[in-house]
């Protein structure tokens, strides 16, 4: 029984902290966050695919005292499976990426992903180093990790399976330099 | 009055300037002209090291250290130009600084012809994705360049190239 990736974004970020900072992967990640809620420290992407766990990382190197969640898709993440390398021998312990797993590429028209035929992201990331690897199937399981998001110490890794779903779509601002600068004020950094 | 550095010592140059501009995250894919620089930063506690299997990762990475309020630099060869084209639109797109500095291949004295078709392309590659491109023939150019590089960079928010021309860095020897 595989979670509804709405619902799964919403329990994710249900009494959100003021310390947790949002980068989703580009597509439905983006507007499943922005379905949750807009928020000046969730920065969407619109591009840049294979990009948001190396962004994430870059932003946990930078704010030690914060946690970032990186939100994003099978594909986008298939795209820069490197990066779980990378950052497997990094391990900020601020530093989540949270895959939602559909098995398909869904802004394109839902083919299917390597996830579909047997690629396993949660095997991927403990091969890597990353300490926590989650495989979420279940209600219970995603109640885990929202606990989990709200004091995690090590790096963490979850794989969200979500049913291929495509929920009407929320379109969050696009301005990428409007974006850049509401974070960063965000969290205080002058301009 | 300066006196005139060994020629050999380019890459401390680079790294006096990385310190100067108080360059916290260095992402590199390794590589043999940027040795000495990449052995400095690892050597550095500020600074915070980071390996890339991609160079594409640097882009991304130096966009989040900014989001988090630190700079960042991106060490590569001119081979791995080719490798970050799309994720420089998250840099254009949004406006991140990002600090290059480019080893190049392929132009002077090559061996291997399998680095020229990247090498020969980086310049107009660079600019056509709005990227200011300075060239460093020189050791004595070297940090004046980087020092314009790191203004233009984090003070304009700018993707900005240094190409460190393959005679700084001397032939390769391919038979021992």
């Amino acid at each position: 029984m595989r979670l509804e990736r709405r619902a799964a974004m919403a329990t994710l970020l249900a009494d959100r902290q003021d310390d947790l900072l949002v980068v989703p992967g580009l597509g439905s990640t983006a507007w499943d966050l922005a379905a949750a809620g807009d928020n000046d420290r969730n920065f969407y992407l619109w591009g840049a695919m294979g990009g948001a766990a190396m962004i994430g990382l870059g932003l946990t190197l930078a704010q030690p005292s914060r946690r970032v969640a990186v939100i994003t898709g099978d594909g986008e993440m298939l795209m820069g499976l490197g990066s779980l390398a990378t950052i497997g021998i990094q391990r900020p312990g601020n530093l989540a990426v949270i895959v939602f797993d559909n098995g398909v590429y869904g802004e394109t028209g839902m083919q299917p992903s390597h996830t579909q035929s047997g690629v396993d992201l949660v095997a991927v990331a403990g091969a890597c180093g990353i300490g926590a690897c989650l495989d979420v199937r279940d209600a219970a399981g995603l109640h885990d990790l929202a606990g989990r998001l709200k004091g995690f110490r090590e790096t963490l890794f979850a794989r969200v399976l979500i049913e291929a779903s495509e929920p009407p779509r929320v379109l969050p601002l696009r301005d990428g330099v409007a974006l850049k600068q509401r974070f960063r004020a965000g969290i205080g950094i002058n301009p | 009055m300066t006196k005139s550095a060994p020629a050999a010592d380019w890459p401390d140059r680079l790294f006096a300037t990385f310190k100067r501009a108080d360059i916290r995250q260095v992402g590199y894919v390794p590589d043999a002209g940027h040795a000495r620089l990449i052995d400095r930063c690892r050597a550095d506690p500020q600074i915070r090291d980071v390996v890339l299997t991609t160079e594409e990762e640097g882009v991304a990475l130096a966009a989040g250290a900014w989001l988090g309020g630190e700079r960042a630099a991106l060490l590569m060869q001119s081979s791995g130009v080719g490798n970050c084209i799309n994720m420089l639109s998250l840099a254009r797109t949004c406006r991140f600084p990002l600090l290059m500095l480019i080893t190049m291949r392929g132009e002077w004295e090559e061996f291997n012809p399998w680095q020229e078709p990247m090498g020969s392309i980086v310049d107009p590659v660079l600019k056509l994705c709005e990227a200011e491109v300075y060239r460093v023939r020189t050791p004595d150019e070297v940090e004046g360049m980087a020092e314009r590089a790191v203004q233009q960079a984090f003070g304009d928010e700018r993707i900005v190239a240094v190409l460190l021309s393959q005679q700084l860095i001397g032939k390769k020897v391919w038979t021992k």
